[in-house]
């Protein structure tokens, strides 16, 4: 008995080390690398970002560099910046989400918008609708969306950054449409009585509606809707441009404290200004984000509808006001959707 | 409450340490065994380190905005739906994994056939399976196109993101601890008291009624409340599942996720306190239900 | 309770039938989310599942599991045996309350156990910014996701050699003594081959839950891909990529890990089961 349980323990002592050499051997020698943290439907988007500038770094002689990322809801991601993760630059969903790690955590200046071109946004998008093959719901409009037995996937606007610009685009709509704040209201309280699910990422609601087969309309960022079409093979779904939707803006910033801490600020420099460049342009067109980079934009103007845009500066009155009325606790989200649940 | 071994299994295990010192003569005696001070040590500064002082935070942080503060976030609507979604599922788990469970450990006591040992050890699977594992496959077996899902959908039937699909992820979770502890007090029974009960004249059902049953229902009440009280904070396999809608299927470890994810510390922080209250709840009823069985069976 | 009919056995159909409910049941309830996460992971055939493993993501997060136990499961061996030494073969005051202490992270939601080391460890929480200063990453790295499983895993072994320590009671120990062995060699030459297996049985079962655990680790990750990514947290995010077949891959090597947990389990019970239960009847 006690030799067994001394050969048991040697074995497993065995295995622990064996595990630990194997970690220790594997441990990378740390070359330069980057911290980017991202919100959820990026994922594909930069890797091939990453790929393309890891390969321009190396050709201009500065060495390799390892660009790491890290994906999740935005306002989830920021709340991690806040408390400690160590971003080197953070791309994220809206520019509240930024404005808050500048507010809270004081990582990087109030005005860092202003410091790159288009308001920090390299690429911009909007929102549209992925209905099923042959949309039998016959869904064409934002108004479509708020019939009665259409079931609509959106994530939630307290976490996502997505489900934001889906609920002011929706919003929008409704004032426009109904004339008044009122209307607006009991026509967003109509939309979200439809919603089955409420995932807390944008991704989360591509999954439930793609993979899971829930609901009829998907309410999701252009390049989002694209890549489900495409990675699903073609003929499943069908993407259906609203008359009216909104200028979903994706910032990108530095995180000044992070980046000296990291010693990495030139990298970061180069890897944000690299965004701006016709070859990563280019990238962004391809994973169907709209490009700023007019030759590129003109190349890939087929794939992009023209629709009427709002914009959260002229029609929200910018994201700080937009924030404090529709997502704070007990703001109109919460009382829309309390009434929709009622 | 995930136990390595259930209570049950084992009379000298859980909460009736004092039970087996019971010689008052012996309790007092100062052990001879050296080493009290440095394991002792080693022992408080180890709970100290790893979970005193960082609860302790959770408590301060929730009590920095006072009383009033505190009693806002952590029943706000939303949380107190949440309560309802969390607490309402893990009872009727509960409930169900009491009367198949209670029926497994019968079946495993008491009965001999083919395979046994292997189904008596995947009665533990949910143990050592890790929550997330648990989490996709349910939902993928419960989703409209998965195994179960295709079948039971054209019914009207809807499980996956449905709060119904909660309740099939906690039933996966709380099974062992209702046949764990359950199975060694019904084995411990012996057939004595059926037989007597029969020889009056009893038939099958009335001594189950009135003779195992009494005798059973603490050990069941026990893993009816561990059950529980692990259905409550269960978070990997019940998120991939549930629909998530905040007031319908939006659990509170979720919303104390959400909550964070807005800035929300002081709701994080106070639907933290309440969970972890009615967890402690839990754990003195569970010491209580012990505690009256021993003086019960005169230990 | 021998295989030879019992008076008081009803009547096969009823056993049968009986037999047949807990089968289905365990069926339904254990065997069906099991069998789906190997058939979903090798649907589309061993070069696929081996392309999932044999990424370079998902090795990252197989060596960060490995590590976070190997070093996390130790610790609280050490602890176990202390806390259950100082407990079973000692008195005081106050124990009762101890060892419910030591049983509070098993009551605890992940999630909270996760979220009490971002209140303390955060750079808005109690410690963060003197950390910050000092340049120590302790959540959103390696640190935090091992304290976080540390906790979750924390009483397994001690709450494993505890009852047995009790129920095996100190005359041994005391016999030991008086012929004049250390403390120390008291402990290793009596003790612990007569906790052996039971603490084998405690590192066994907090090894699977160390390697499985979710919930507490996802609120200290920081979800970097190939970096501070466990197994089960790569599980989510390949979930999230469309990536579900390679999800369920790396699913199955834990479901394998949990079978493996289980099998030795059953086989320790099985041979050893009279050293491993604290007889209390």
């Amino acid at each position: 008995m006690r030799r067994q349980f001394i050969k048991s323990a040697v074995a497993f002592g065995l295995a622990a080390v064996v595990a630990g050499v194997g970690i220790a051997g594997s441990a990378q020698a740390a070359g330069q690398s980057l911290l980017n943290v991202s919100y959820d439907p990026t994922r594909e988007h930069y890797q091939q970002i990453n790929a393309g500038f890891a390969k321009k770094w190396a050709a201009q002689g500065s060495g390799a560099v390892a660009i790491r990322q890290s994906h999740g809801g935005s306002g989830k991601q920021s709340r991690s910046v806040i408390d400690g993760l160590p971003a080197d630059v953070v791309t994220l969903a809206l520019a509240y989400d930024i404005d808050v790690i500048a507010s809270k955590a004081k990582l990087l200046p109030a005005n860092w918008q202003a410091r790159l071109p288009n308001n920090s946004a390299p690429y911009y998008s909007t929102i549209v609708f992925l209905v099923r093959k042959g949309n039998p719901k016959a869904i064409h409009d934002w108004d479509d969306l708020a019939k009665p037995g259409v079931k609509v996937i959106t994530p939630n606007p307290k976490t996502s950054g997505g489900a934001r610009w889906n609920y002011l685009a929706a919003y929008g709509y409704g004032l426009r449409k109904y004339g008044s704040a009122a209307g607006a209201r009991d026509y967003l309280v109509k939309l979200f009585r439809n919603v089955p699910v409420l995932d807390s990422g944008a991704r989360g609601s591509t999954t439930t509606f793609v993979q899971r087969g829930q609901g009829d309309v998907l309410i999701a960022w252009e390049n989002e809707a694209h890549l489900a079409v495409n990675q699903l093979g073609k003929g499943q779904f069908e993407i259906v441009a609203p008359s009216v939707s909104i200028l979903a803006e994706p910032p990108v910033a530095l995180v000044d404290k992070n980046v000296d801490r990291n010693g990495t600020r030139k990298l970061a420099t180069a890897y944000l200004n690299y965004l701006y460049t016709p070859e990563a342009q280019e990238i962004i067109a391809r994973n169907y984000y709209r490009p700023r980079n007019p030759e590129v934009a003109a190349k890939y103007a087929g794939k992009f509808p023209k629709l009427p845009l709002f914009t959260i500066d002229k029609n929200f009155g910018g994201w700080a006001k937009a924030q404090a009325i529709h997502f704070n606790n007990g703001g109109l989200f919460d009382q829309v959707f309390e009434d929709a649940k009622r | 409450m995930c136990l390595n071994r259930p209570p049950g299994l084992r009379r000298g295990d859980g909460f009736d340490y004092e039970g087996i010192e019971g010689d008052p003569a012996l309790t007092t005696r100062r052990s001879a065994i050296p080493g009290l001070s440095l394991t002792l040590g080693v022992t408080i500064f180890w709970l100290s380190l790893i979970v005193l002082i960082p609860l302790s935070a959770l408590f301060l942080r929730a009590a920095s905005g006072g009383w009033a503060h505190f009693v806002e976030a952590a029943f706000s609507p939303r949380a107190v739906a949440a309560y309802r979604v969390s607490f309402g599922t893990a009872l009727i788990a509960a409930a169900i994994n009491s009367v198949f469970g209670l029926l497994i450990a019968f079946v495993l006591v008491r009965y001999r056939f083919f395979g046994q040992r292997f189904v008596s050890a995947l009665v533990d699977l949910p143990f050592a399976l890790p929550t997330a594992v648990a989490g996709i496959a349910l939902t993928a077996i419960y989703a409209s196109n998965g195994w179960v899902g295709s079948i039971i959908e054209p019914h009207g039937i809807q499980i996956a993101y449905k709060p119904q699909g909660i309740v099939v992820a906690l039933v996966f979770i709380g099974l062992p601890f209702i046949v764990r502890t359950v199975e060694p007090v019904l084995a411990d029974l012996g057939r004595d008291p059926e037989e007597a009960s029969a020889t009056l004249g009893a038939n099958r059902w009335q001594t189950f009624r009135f003779v195992v049953l009494p005798e059973i229902m603490p050990a069941l009440i026990t893993g009816f409340a561990l059950a529980f009280a692990r259905g409550v904070g269960e978070y990997g396999s019940v998120i991939f599942i549930a629909g998530n809608m905040p007031f319908q299927s939006e659990i509170s470890p979720l919303l104390i996720v959400t909550s964070l994810e807005e800035y929300d510390y002081a709701g994080a922080t106070g639907i933290a306190v309440v969970m972890l209250l009615a967890s402690l709840a839990v754990l003195l009823l569970i010491n209580w239900i012990q505690h009256r069985e021993r003086v019960r069976r005169g230990l | 309770m021998s295989s030879r009919k019992h008076p008081l056995d009803p009547p096969a159909l009823v056993k049968w039938g009986l037999v047949l409910v807990a089968l289905v049941y365990i069926g339904i309830v254990v065997m069906l989310p099991l069998a789906s996460v190997f058939s979903e992971a090798f649907a589309q055939g061993w070069d696929l599942w081996w392309l999932a493993i044999d990424d370079p993501d998902a090795l990252a997060a197989i060596r960060l599991t490995l590590l976070v136990a190997v070093v996390a499961v130790p610790l609280n061996c050490v602890f176990g045996v202390a806390a259950s030494w100082a407990v079973a073969k000692h008195d005081f005051a106050g124990k009762a309350f101890l060892i419910s202490l030591i049983d509070l992270p098993f009551s605890i939601s992940p999630v909270v156990s996760g979220m009490v080391y971002v209140l303390l460890f955060g750079a808005q929480g109690w410690i963060g910014p003197w950390l910050q200063e000092h340049d120590i990453q302790i959540i959103y790295a390696l640190p935090g996701i091992i304290l976080a499983t540390i906790f979750v895993t924390f009483p397994f072994v001690a709450r494993e050699l505890i009852p047995l320590m009790q129920a095996q009671g100190r005359d041994e120990e005391e016999a030991a003594l008086s012929l004049g062995a250390s403390g120390f060699q008291t402990f290793r030459k009596v003790t612990l081959p007569n906790i052996r297996w039971g603490l084998l049985y405690g590192v066994l079962l907090c090894n699977a839950r160390a390697m499985g655990e979710f919930g507490a680790v996802s609120v200290v990750s920081g979800h970097i891909r190939g970096e501070t990514n466990t197994m089960p947290l790569h599980i989510e995010l390949l979930y999230n990529d469309y990536n579900l077949s390679a999800a369920f891959a790396v699913a199955s090597l834990l479901a394998g890990l949990a079978l493996v947990t289980l099998a030795l389990k059953t086989i320790l019970e099985w041979r050893h089961g009279d050293a491993l239960a604290a007889r209390g009847h």
